[in-house]
């Protein structure tokens, strides 16, 4: 099983980093893995967005092009992406940032009002995070069991004291029912 | 086997020059390989090396030189236009005969170009990069696993024959993260008895050189050197074969354009098409005999290349054209999709020509 991920929003939100912990999670879980940052101007401001490939099988091309997962975290990434999104695709959107809903019909879509959530719950900077539980709770990209061990991995040694943070905000999405 | 992590191509070619034995990096930033340099200046001083920003590309190779001529591993690593103003002392090191570790994480060009990945500087690493007869090896890594292999194999090439190893990769290669072992093995030593170590009045004095005014002299240099290169071309060539078995259809590609050619290979081989790959990780020297092997059991190549079209003269060249080469190509930092890649398999299946 291959899973194509596209993750989409502003700099700074923390879209690059989300990906990284999936796909570190992957590579724990030994699945061939890739990960590939937009890169440039996009790193201060304005648009960011990372593909991020899990499979079972070796990854050939790390760019992903038509996801069959895309999460995004704002209005310019649904509106350049959606098309994008293989047909019975899967797309995760946070509702406090995207006040429109996904017009197409041959895919399903998740919301969830992550940024909301993180300021509510004094998680402020971790919607990414609260997302990134959503999107495992609805495709099982990875085992929720063990999301430890990658944060572990992908939180700087300086800041290994996020990582409760950063699980809480994971649980917080896996747990959402909207 | 070490654990595998996860890590970006530039960095972990940065960490694979430095357990080659590399502690002189000399490098001037520029994007898309800025992580190298960064990286470098975070661990040179861990490991007593030498991180160094100079004050333009051009110093950063001469002091390349420097280092060379002294006998110890030096790298320095640029992207596209960088590499056009190292040009220069490229040349000099080819005429000094020293060995060196250069990296071009290729842009889009000409001019300053853009800064999204490309391969349009084939001509610029595998026809010389600047003035005189003179060759680099140039290793063309797909994933970041070679990256680092190829850095580690690359520094030991530049010993071994005293030349110039160019690693050519392109942003896709440098900026993602793949899984990578950086287990190496031993580092082989070589002596080096023609570097300027200072003779403590107990020996000759060795000159490092690339100026020879009288031409007798010169044309047996340049002789001799090509001697040298006819070795690396019988000893050195590197390649890959994708599902060559009973191809008909041959995709030639390297670096980026190689691994998107192996998902379209994928999806053709669904439809019940014949085709493979041969990926050359060495383009100089390149695998000529191979591809003139395979051209005899092909009906048809296809140049897959991320520039406007490059790599398909030396197909074409190493084929002596007995078959039809198409090209795939995207160029100014654009990348093809598989499907692309597809649409010209399947017209090199019903017959396309040049």
């Amino acid at each position: 099983m291959t899973k194509n991920m596209l993750i989409a929003g502003f700099g700074g939100q923390g879209i690059l980093f989300s990906g990284k912990f999936l796909a570190y999670e992957g590579l724990l879980e030994d699945k061939s893995v890739s990960w590939l940052p937009s890169y440039g101007p996009e790193m201060r401001g304005g648009t960011a967005n990372c593909s991020v490939i899990i499979s079972d099988i070796p990854v050939g091309s790390p760019i992903v092009s038509n996801p069959d997962i895309l999460m995004v975290m704002n209005m310019p990434s649904l509106d350049k992406y959606e098309n994008a999104a293989v047909k019975g695709g899967q797309i995760f959107i946070d509702s406090a940032l995207i006040d429109r809903k996904v017009t197409r019909e041959d895919v399903e879509a998740y919301y969830i009002p992550a940024t909301k959530l993180a300021s509510d719950e004094g998680l402020t900077g971790l919607a990414n995070m609260i997302m990134i539980g959503f999107v495992i709770k609805h495709t099982g990209i990875i085992p929720i069991e063990n999301i430890e061990r990658a944060l572990a991995k992908v939180v700087p040694a300086s800041k290994q004291h996020l990582i409760e943070s950063n699980k809480k905000a994971i649980m917080l999405g896996y747990g959402y029912e909207g | 086997m070490s654990e595998k992590v996860l890590m970006k191509g530039n960095e972990a070619l940065a960490e694979a020059a430095i357990m080659a034995g590399c502690r002189h990096y000399l490098g001037y930033p520029i994007t898309p390989q800025t992580e190298i340099a960064a990286y470098m200046a975070k661990r040179m001083p861990k490991v007593d090396g030498t991180f160094l920003q100079a004050e333009s590309e051009i110093a950063a190779i001469n002091m390349v030189i420097g280092v060379a001529a002294a006998g110890k591993r030096a790298m320095t690593s640029s992207s596209s236009p960088g590499i056009s103003l190292k040009g220069e002392g490229l040349s000099y090191l080819a005429g000094c005969d020293l060995p060196a570790f250069v990296v071009n994480v290729q842009r889009g060009g000409p001019g300053l170009g853009g800064i999204q990945p490309s391969q349009s500087d084939y001509f610029q690493a595998t026809r010389g990069t600047s003035h005189g007869d003179y060759h680099m090896l140039v290793l063309a890594p797909d994933s970041v696993q070679e990256m680092v292999s190829m850095t580690f194999k690359g520094f030991d090439l530049a010993d071994k024959y005293r030349m110039t190893v160019m690693l050519l990769a392109d942003g896709t290669m440098g900026q993602m993260m793949e899984p990578v072992s950086l287990d190496m093995g031993e580092v082989t030593q070589y002596e080096k008895p023609w570097a300027v170590t200072g003779t403590k009045c107990e020996r000759k004095q060795n000159i490092v050189n690339s100026l020879f005014l009288k031409p007798e002299e010169l044309e047996r240099k340049n002789f001799e050197r090509y001697e040298k290169y006819k070795a690396v071309e019988e000893n050195e060539v590197m390649y890959e074969e994708y599902m060559m078995e009973d191809a008909e259809i041959c995709i030639v590609a390297f670096g980026i354009a190689a691994r998107i050619s192996k998902n379209a290979i994928d999806m053709a081989r669904a439809k019940g098409i014949k085709v493979g790959m041969l990926r050359p990780i060495t383009l100089w020297p390149f695998p000529k005999k191979e591809l003139r092997a395979v051209a005899d059991k092909v009906k048809s190549f296809v140049s897959v290349e991320l520039s406007m079209g490059q790599l398909i003269e030396d197909v074409r060249l190493a084929t002596e054209c007995t078959k039809p080469v198409l090209l795939c190509n995207r160029t100014g930092g654009m990348i093809m999709t598989p499907e692309e890649v597809l649409a010209k398999i399947e017209e090199a299946n019903e017959g396309g020509k040049n």
